[in-house]
């Protein structure tokens, strides 16, 4: 790899990092459902992250944003930040992001899917939901002293925003130019 | 969970961001072991009163947590029924607690002051790799792009805006990512040519 394309990616994942903050800036994207909890377009960011950066630098990208947003930079949506972030109720959520984008970014280059939104959208499901979930749910029962099976029913209402999250993540991804998606474009 | 540095310095600015870090870590441990609800309400008071003491502006912060009751309420419902009032109250109460900590902890710290603090907690990563200096060129790019990325976003919602009544699709996120990637490859050309080179940063005697 040449020493360009080096730059490239720490500068991708950097943007991509800024590119999960802003989407937390977005106020039309707020669809407010699940009991007041302003649901956001970050975990979007997060599972594109995973689609189109590749599994290490997506994992590095959300890694550098969960980073910059422990250290006290209020990066989350509705201007949330800070370490008591992590100690809240869904501390576990945003540290499931990290594997949640690797796993995204795995399965991404492991499926043996020819239709592109297929793919895509199991590549959403499985990092930004399912794993990102079995991060939150035990974080929770932890923090609030919840038994697993009660914190897994505080989030349900969480579960119909993050479907539909996961489908628009698999619509944008698969209209993506293909010379977009990262690893087209290195082996050029 | 409020975010953002607490302007003017108070008192406990003054104190240490790595004794603060560590007492919150103290406090975290205790807490998990307690499991009578007085205790919280007792510690909740004091935190209460801590705020208090930093002033009106850090009582302000207080309602940037008001998003965060619906979600608690469900936890203390939910337990209230599972398993009585007691461990209700513990639970929405630690929650609570912890949170309050952890906020006093980032408002009366500056971010520089708490990447000090944990570098050297971070040192035994550049054995795998983790570069100090390059994790802070890191930071500082995904502050500086956080607005520049928002600000084409916005110009990119207004002349959709502009050319068409319908609600905003998502296709405008799919040519926000594309956005995204072709200024990574203006900077990325941009530090190539001032002389950074991703592999020659890291040499940096160590033992």
């Amino acid at each position: 790899m040449s020493a360009h394309y080096q730059t490239r990616d720490f500068v991708r994942i950097c943007l991509f990092a800024a590119f999960i903050a802003a989407l937390g800036l977005l106020p039309k994207f707020d669809i407010p459902i699940a009991a007041g909890v302003p649901v956001t377009a970050q975990t979007l960011g997060v599972m594109l992250a995973g689609i189109v950066l590749g599994p290490r630098n997506a994992v590095l990208a959300v890694l550098l944003f969960v980073f910059i947003v422990a250290l006290g930079m209020p990066l989350l949506a509705g201007g949330r930040g800070g370490l008591g972030v992590f100690f809240g109720p869904t501390g576990g959520f945003l540290l499931g992001w990290i594997p949640g984008a690797w796993i995204a970014g795995l399965t991404m280059q492991k499926l043996p899917l020819a239709n592109m939104f297929a793919k895509t959208l199991t590549a959403a499901i499985v990092g930004g939901i399912i794993i990102v979930y079995a991060a939150g749910i035990p974080w929770l029962a932890f923090v609030a002293g919840l038994k697993l099976q009660s914190a897994a029913y505080a989030v349900l209402a969480f579960v119909p925003g993050d479907i539909l999250k996961a489908v628009i993540a698999a619509s944008i991804a698969s209209a993506l130019p293909r010379d977009q998606m990262p690893d087209r474009s290195h082996a050029g | 969970m409020i975010g953002g540095h607490l302007y003017p310095r108070t008192w406990l600015h003054a104190v240490p961001a790595g004794f603060k870090l560590l007492a919150l870590l103290a406090a975290a441990t205790f807490f998990l072991a307690q499991s009578d609800w007085w205790m919280f309400a007792l510690a909740i008071a004091a935190v209460l009163c801590a705020y208090a003491l930093l002033g009106r502006q850090a009582l302000k912060r207080l309602t940037h947590l008001r998003p965060l009751f619906p979600l608690l309420a469900i936890i203390y419902l939910l337990q209230w029924y599972l398993e009585g009032h007691n461990q209700a109250a513990v639970s929405a109460g630690r929650l609570l607690l912890m949170i309050l900590l952890a906020d006093l902890v980032t408002m009366t710290t500056t971010v520089q002051e708490m990447l000090d603090a944990i570098t050297p907690v971070l040192r035994p990563l550049e054995r795998i790799g983790l570069d100090s200096r390059r994790l802070a060129l890191a930071i500082a790019l995904v502050i500086r792009f956080v607005p520049v990325l928002f600000d084409l976003w916005t110009r990119r919602r207004e002349a959709w805006q502009a050319r068409t009544a319908r609600r905003i699709s998502p296709m405008l996120i799919k040519i926000f990512v594309i956005d995204t990637f072709r200024m990574a490859d203006h900077v990325a050309e941009a530090l190539d040519a001032r002389g950074f080179d991703a592999r020659s940063v890291p040499p940096r005697k160590r033992n």
